[in-house]
């Protein structure tokens, strides 16, 4: 089974790292859709990028244009210095992706061996099934597994080929909290091993707890880049919570607010200039209680980069 | 942010021929025990075959067909539907399913050579193709009073194994074209009209005129001709001519198919 969560965080360091994944200026469209725009970024050797955004982001068309499983209509793309659809930088990938469905009637081992078959290095089939925890689930037919074990197949496969690089599209996608930490220690793991990571996630505690860097990316095009502290830094604001005789509408028009609503009975502000507007609140309501004051997460932040991300698109009225 | 590329380590990044013989074989080995398992696949198109040959080829077996038993002729026509059903959904069904569904998104990921996949997919047909057809010989033998020589049923086989060929390609056709979830309605709306408009049901001297014309441009008439004349059946015209329209018939299909297969990459990469 997998090992029980070892909270080892890397500082985040710098990207210093030659590049071995680079995204330069790719727009890609379906259709009418403009998935990415223009999107601009590179993986390190030895780092853990996240890339964090709602969904329909454009976060897997990013990892499939990583993959070469779509050509871009502008931009280049380049990984291992070359072109993905080539075998000799296949050979160093490893992928897991969102997949609707897999063949059933095959056993987990025997979904292993043949992924491994295709690698020239890979690990062998006892190191894989123990590194995705599946030892013993390892004579099942995958048909029979549950969604969380069916995940850490997935997982298997990507890692089989013992890859320099893995992608990693959602890999927590529909797992409970106690499978999810235990796919990110084994994320933690491969890190620990000198391997270059970049998963996709609209889990924002997933991305803080395992990137070195998160790159946040909304209706194709990346609104932020930097370590979770930067991006959090962006909108180092907090979040005042109140019980108040004062409207949403009345507290939004103060000076200093980003974001205020009802939530049940109180009301959730979130300001970058806590002091300022805790004194007009006071002011304002003298019977004001329940006060609270907290340092917003990078989920505020996250939410107030998009919201501001949103607002900027509907204004220029970008069509989706 | 450096410019360097990360250096490629210093192992072998080309596969050995042993490698490659193994990729090859693990992809065949799999697909076959992927359908064998799957009772939906293995169970009906070998057994439905038997299930009609056991019905008109044996209990009604000793009633005559252009001077030689019902068990004898049927066991060429059946041979052909078999093959027919075998290659159908060996190859559209699966491959309808892995392409809509991401499967194959996830293989085209690795670095599993495309062409391991196709190959697989036409060899683990003809090898339900070989069983059923080798399963149809053996109940004809034991309980249809057929004799074959050695020549005659290794002939019969090798015709039909390699007919299978046409129904592959016209199955990746299929796959290509037809949804994951209506591939199989597709292969039965194409199977089961042209098995019968073929004469592989009833025999095609029993076909109207206007349906006798007709079957000359549909593959499995041929197949069924080629199969018939090994056992000393048939309309005795010339191999040769039928060999030319599956041939014509197989490489018409592998256009349409690698046209699928470019416009799913497109849709991937377009």
């Amino acid at each position: 089974m997998m090992a029980t969560q070892t909270e080892v965080r890397t500082t985040a360091k710098p990207p210093a790292g030659a590049v071995v994944a680079r995204l330069a200026k790719v727009t890609k469209n379906y259709g009418p859709v403009t998935a990415l725009r223009e999107v601009d970024f590179a993986v390190h050797a030895g780092e853990v990028v996240a890339l964090l955004g709602p969904n329909g982001a454009g976060k897997t068309t990013v990892v499939r244009s990583l993959l070469g499983l779509c050509r871009p209509a502008s931009g280049n793309i380049s990984v291992f210095g070359g072109d993905p659809n080539q075998a000799a930088i296949r050979m160093r990938i490893g992928a897991m992706l969102q997949v609707a469905r897999v063949p059933e009637t095959l056993k987990v081992w025997e979904h292993i061996d043949l992924f491994s078959s295709y690698y020239l290095h890979p690990l062998p089939l006892a190191e894989t099934l123990a590194a995705a925890g599946l030892t013993a689930l390892k004579n099942r037919k995958f048909g029979d597994l549950s969604g969380g074990q069916k995940q850490r197949v997935l997982f298997a496969l990507a890692i089989c080929g013992n890859p320099d690089l893995l992608f990693l599209d959602e890999p927590t996608a529909g797992l409970d909290v106690e499978a999810r930490r235990s796919v990110w220690s084994e994320i933690r793991k491969l890190v620990q091993q000198g391997k270059t990571i970049l998963l996709t996630t609209h889990y924002l505690e997933e991305a803080d707890a395992l990137a070195d860097r998160i790159v946040v990316i909304n209706r194709g095009s990346v609104i932020a880049e930097g370590t979770s502290a930067e991006i959090k830094a962006r909108t180092s604001g907090k979040r005042i919570r109140c019980v108040s005789r004062l409207t949403a509408e009345q507290v939004l028009a103060l000076p200093g607010v980003t974001s205020a609503k009802q939530d049940r009975e109180a009301l959730d502000v979130h300001t970058l200039r806590p002091e300022a507007v805790i004194r007009e609140l006071l002011a304002r309501d003298l019977q004001l209680s329940g006060l609270e004051v907290t340092s917003a997460g990078l989920e505020d932040a996250f939410l107030a980069l998009t919201r501001e991300d949103n607002a900027q698109k509907s204004t220029s009225e970008v069509i989706r | 942010m450096t410019n360097t590329l990360a250096p490629m380590p210093a192992l072998s990044r080309d596969r050995s021929l042993r490698q490659t013989v193994n990729v090859y074989g693990k992809e065949a080995k799999y697909e076959f025990l992927k359908l064998l398992r799957f009772p939906m696949y293995s169970v009906s198109t070998i057994l439905f075959p038997l299930m009609f040959y056991v019905l008109f080829g044996l209990v009604f077996g000793r009633q005559q067909i252009g001077g030689m038993s019902q068990s004898t002729y049927l066991i060429a026509s059946y041979g052909t539907f078999g093959v027919m059903g075998a290659s159908l959904f060996g190859t559209a069904a699966g491959l309808a399913a892995e392409r809509g569904l991401g499967w194959m998104q996830v293989k085209r990921a690795s670095p599993m050579p495309p062409f391991a996949y196709f190959a697989a997919k036409f060899a683990i047909s003809m090898a339900f193709s070989a069983i059923v057809v080798l399963l149809l010989m053996l109940l004809a033998v034991s309980f249809g009073g057929v004799t074959f020589s050695v020549l005659e049923a290794a002939k019969l086989l090798a015709t039909l194994i390699a007919g299978s060929i046409p129904f592959c390609a016209l199955g990746l056709v299929i796959g290509y074209f037809a949804g994951p979830n209506s591939a199989p309605a597709t292969i039965n709306l194409i199977y089961l009209p042209m098995s019968f408009l073929s004469g592989l049901w009833i025999p095609y001297m029993f076909l109207p005129k206007l349906m006798q014309k007709f079957a000359l441009v549909l593959p499995p008439y041929h197949l069924s001709q080629l199969a018939l004349s090994v056992v000393g059946a048939g309309r005795h015209e010339a191999n040769w001519g039928h060999w030319q329209v599956l041939i014509a018939f197989t490489l018409i299909c592998l256009g349409f198919a690698y046209w699928g297969f470019l416009r799913d990459e497109g849709k991937i990469y377009g």
